[in-house]
């Protein structure tokens, strides 16, 4: 077996090296650079810009204004295109605007010969602005009269929908019911990968290239002919290794912009360069949601009815939109199912920045908001909080009405008796309680629901090319892409297992280039390892079956009695060794009678999907005086099926944890409530963990291998971020009696809740 | 306009001199003229790490450290790890055996701010370990494997001492 084995990633010599090639490094020094203008105000209409000092400086090539840019309007969310209009993204975007809808959007562009002169005309473009009303607050841009941000968007609702079951106002008139209420906040976070957004463009024969550190190759392609009004095979887009990408970076950024620029200086060579403060100011955020949950309990905790208002602050653009906040909605009923249930999803247009894609799209989210409302219900009537859930959980056999997705084995208990017994819960649990002074100690506990990949709300689908070499070892091509969690390596085993193939006999390529790899739609929803996991069992099969028949030419043994194990053509029926595929391909490539390329090429459409799902348990340390929370144990539990390569698995949990980490105690962008500016994008002011911030990360598995998977795996990229914010957050309450409604949970809030609640 | 001025300096053991415009940084300096990739850019201000080089056995982040500043001086940077027939120093196959690794982006600083402060056999604890290497921030790792591989290189530096 291949497949189940912790071998070390194919890319590990060339990255410990420092070898591996970014976007950076591969632009030659030579390229043209580009800035852009970005606004000062929030909110503005531009009624001129004075170029005419920027132009005078030396080394500047071209000074362009929203006047100039293209009149097409585009989408930039990471989302397979749609053939039914219905169902395609917003267009809303020019490469350029006029109409500036937060602090920080693009009214001009230099291109230059240099960053310095680039910069230098930047600082010397004026731009005369209508400054108009703005607005950062959800709840204050639905109201009427609030600044209108989007002509179309009445009330600046981008979009609202429903989720219903059985009649929630008939049920609540039930006596003797308990109603539990709360609100809860998430912050604004950005995904702080190490490798800023860069990209570069030029022109030749009569196309655009780009090459991006994209994790959508195909669909950013897609976005880029869209904003510059092209056909759509104007454009070639190439991804080389990224430093990381979260979600930012599933999104059109400045592909677009860039593109455009080649276009208005002769096609030469344009390198856009983010800086940080650009990444944090300009790239995409995570949506900022607003939850309030009203359930209605019987006393015993027995679920009778609940409602779920979310209010999703999307900022600016639509970028992804209201699919986050939907998907977040769409797991509060799974998760705990309950008959009379009514949920409403709003995603809200303000002038702050776009939110985007994030990694868990949503799930964080709601997870925070589920889990410590289910924590806020035992509390209240004094109920054990894992007995609780399991009595509450979604139960074994489940099975969702839209997407088919089937709960199949106990994961839930299976994955919460794994962490109980890791961070010794139940004994802890006992032994905090009814703390008094000044340090206290807590547990707590969060489940999560995660759901692999799009379908049936999008198109699923991976395309997968086999090419053979002289020496029997192979190529794989695959539109899914390597961004650091080790996706190369994982199809790399997979196609081994598949085709016979010794490890080492084959090579991925990493490297996306749309002209020649195969479609497919890249890095999100945690759905490459299950997605591109068909895509390469699909064509790998096929393509044995090929190898085999091309053998039989040789052998003169039938297809069913041959087999291919190790790189060597076997007959089954004694084991015997007929020749190697090294062998073979050498007689069938240079044959003077019937010579063949072998290779081959195959499409997987996927309709089907799986659950993700687990669990965190924490443990922190409350220093109430100092208001500061210390985390002294944390464990993540997953089931995500059969783990393709188990060290990989552990390590994409960690990382996870890291950002879940920072979301419950450090991490929030903040916002000039007289500007609209960012007060804190740097990664200075911008509290992302460091090493000194974390404990150890442990990380478990439950394998109860995914039935509708290829090689019985399922979403583990995205999860491990999802339940830490409300397991730590949960753990707080235990040690301090105090409910935290908001993350971060940082000390300017613990010293107001300590506080009100008399702590001090 | 800009002004040059000549660069000599050790770079990876080897004798190196290039004239640079004044105003540019090392990270500018052993990317731009001698190729050297390893040394990434992720924020240029000194925050992020990922531009770590080692000059005269101390860890820098040379992204605020001038060129002009480096003349005379002895700079290491990752490739100068990595032994002349291609084999890994015992950090960098650390880093690989430990899945330390996964966009590589920030790994280069790691490694050489490891380098920096393992050189003497000394060991550290966990707490001070993590101190050591907080300069230097990464998104996808938890900086778990990290400081598995650290600790695996230090106590196998001690024992050889």
């Amino acid at each position: 077996m291949i497949v189940g084995k912790s071998y070390k990633r194919v890319d590990a010599y060339d990255k410990a090296t420092g070898r591996t090639k970014y976007t950076e490094d591969l632009c030659d020094r030579h390229a043209l650079v580009a800035k852009i203008k970005h606004s000062n105000v929030a909110h503005a209409i531009v009624k001129s810009v004075d170029i005419s000092e920027a132009e005078k400086v030396p080394g500047v090539v071209k000074v362009l204004t929203c006047f100039d840019a293209p009149d097409f309007l585009f989408p930039t969310a990471g989302h397979p295109w749609s053939t039914e209009e219905s169902h395609q993204d917003v267009c809303d975007r020019n490469v350029l605007t006029k109409h500036v809808r937060y602090y920080g959007d693009d009214v001009a562009a230099v291109v230059a010969e240099d960053d310095i002169a680039a910069n230098r005309a930047i600082k010397l473009i004026k731009v005369e602005y209508e400054v108009l009303p703005f607005v950062l607050d959800v709840q204050e841009a639905m109201k009427d009269g609030a600044p209108q941000i989007h002509e179309k968007y009445k009330n600046n609702v981008l979009a609202h929908t429903q989720n219903k079951k059985g009649n929630y106002e008939e049920a609540i008139k039930e006596p003797g019911l308990i109603k539990v209420e709360g609100w809860y906040e998430t912050p604004t976070v950005q995904h702080c990968h190490i490798e800023n957004f860069i990209c570069y463009a030029w022109e030749e024969n009569g196309r655009i290239n780009i090459v991006s550190s994209t994790q959508i190759p195909h669909i950013t392609k897609r976005c880029v002919c869209q904003a510059l009004g092209v056909e759509w095979g104007r454009v070639r887009l190439v991804k080389p290794y990224i430093g990381g990408g979260f979600g930012n970076k599933q999104d059109a950024l400045y592909e677009p912009l860039c593109a455009w620029l080649t276009t208005q200086v002769g096609g030469r060579l344009v390198k856009l360069d983010c800086q940080r403060e650009e990444t944090f100011a300009n790239n995409r955020v995570r949506h900022s949601i607003r939850y309030h949950l009203i359930s209605w309990v019987k006393e015993d905790g027995t679920l009778v009815a609940r409602k779920v208002e979310c209010f999703s602050n999307q900022g600016a653009y639509a970028s992804h939109g209201h699919s986050i906040c939907a998907k977040g909605l769409g797991s509060f009923n799974q998760l705990y199912p309950c008959e009379n249930f009514e949920g409403d999803g709003w995603t809200i247009f303000t002038n702050r920045q776009v939110a985007g894609a994030m990694r868990g799209y949503g799930m964080p989210q709601a997870t925070f908001a589920i889990e410590a409302h289910t924590e806020d219900i035992c509390t209240r009537l004094n109920l054990d909080p894992v007995a609780y859930r399991r009595k509450t959980v979604m139960p074994v056999g489940y099975v969702d009405a839209f997407s088919k997705n089937e709960l199949y084995s106990d994961t839930f208990n299976q994955t919460l008796d794994k962490g109980i017994k890791y961070i010794d819960f139940e004994r802890k649990r006992k032994e905090y309680a009814n703390q008094t002074g000044d340090i206290r100690r807590g547990v707590g506990v969060s489940f999560f629901w995660y759901n692999t990949a799009v379908w049936p709300i999008a198109l699923e689908t991976s395309s997968c090319r086999m090419v053979m070499n002289q020496d029997g070892s192979v190529q794989v091509q695959l539109g899914e892409t390597e961004i650091g969690q080790g996706a190369d390596t994982a199809y790399t085993q997979m196609a081994a297992e598949t085709l016979g193939l010794p490890f080492e006999k084959v090579h991925v390529v990493s490297c996306q280039d749309t002209d020649v790899t195969p479609y497919g739609t890249g890095a999100y929803a945690s759905r490459q390892t299950y997605t591109a996991g068909m895509g390469v069992r699909g064509c790998a099969e096929a393509f044995k079956k090929h190898l085999l028949e091309v053998a039989y030419r040789y052998t003169r043994m039938q297809t069913y009695l041959m087999d291919i194990k190790d790189g060597n053509i076997i007959r089954t029926t004694d084991g015997r060794v007929l020749m190697t595929l090294g062998d073979l391909a050498m007689h069938v490539l240079y044959s003077h009678e019937q010579n063949e390329h072998l290779t081959m090429e195959k499409t997987s459409q996927i309709k089907s999907n799986a659950y993700s799902f687990g669990c965190c348990l924490a443990e922190v340390e409350v220093d109430i005086p100092m208001c500061h929370v210390k985390l002294l144990n944390i464990v993540n539990v997953h089931d995500a099926g059969t783990l393709i390569n188990p060290a990989l698995a552990e390590a994409q949990v960690h990382g996870g944890m890291s950002m879940g980490i920072g979301f419950a105690l450090s991490e929030k962008m903040l916002y000039d409530e007289k500007t609209g500016k960012l007060l804190n994008g740097n990664l200075l002011d911008y509290k992302l963990s460091t090493m000194m911030d974390h404990p150890h990360l442990e990380a478990q598995f439950v394998e109860n291998p995914e039935p509708t998977s290829a090689y019985g795996t399922k979403g583990l990229g995205e999860p491990p971020v999802c339940p830490v914010a409300s397991a730590i957050r949960n753990a707080v309450l235990n040690a301090t009696g105090v409910a935290f409604n908001e993350i971060p949970i940082r000390p300017h809030l613990l010293y107001e809740k300590f506080a009100e609640a008399g702590l001090f | 306009m800009a002004q040059y001025k000549l660069v000599t300096c050790t770079i990876n053991g080897k004798k190196r001199s290039a004239m640079v415009d004044v105003r540019a940084s090392l990270t500018d300096m052993l990317r731009n003229d001698y190729g050297l990739t390893s040394v990434k850019k992720g924020c240029e201000v000194g925050e992020c790490g990922a531009c770590a080089v080692i000059i005269d056995g101390e860890s820098f982040n040379s992204c605020i450290y001038l060129a002009i500043w480096a003349d005379g001086k002895n700079i290491t940077t990752l490739e100068g790890l990595t032994h002349e027939d291609g084999t890994l120093s015992d950090i960098q196959q650390a880093f690989v055996d430990e899945t330390a690794i996964q966009c590589g982006f920030c790994s280069p600083g790691f490694m050489i701010e490891a380098e920096s402060f393992l050189q003497n056999g000394k060991i550290y604890t966990d707490d001070e370990l993590r101190k050591l290497l907080s300069g230097h921030l990464c998104r996808c790792t938890g900086y778990e494997n990290i400081l598995r591989a650290v600790k695996k290189v230090m106590h196998s530096r001690a024992e050889k001492c």
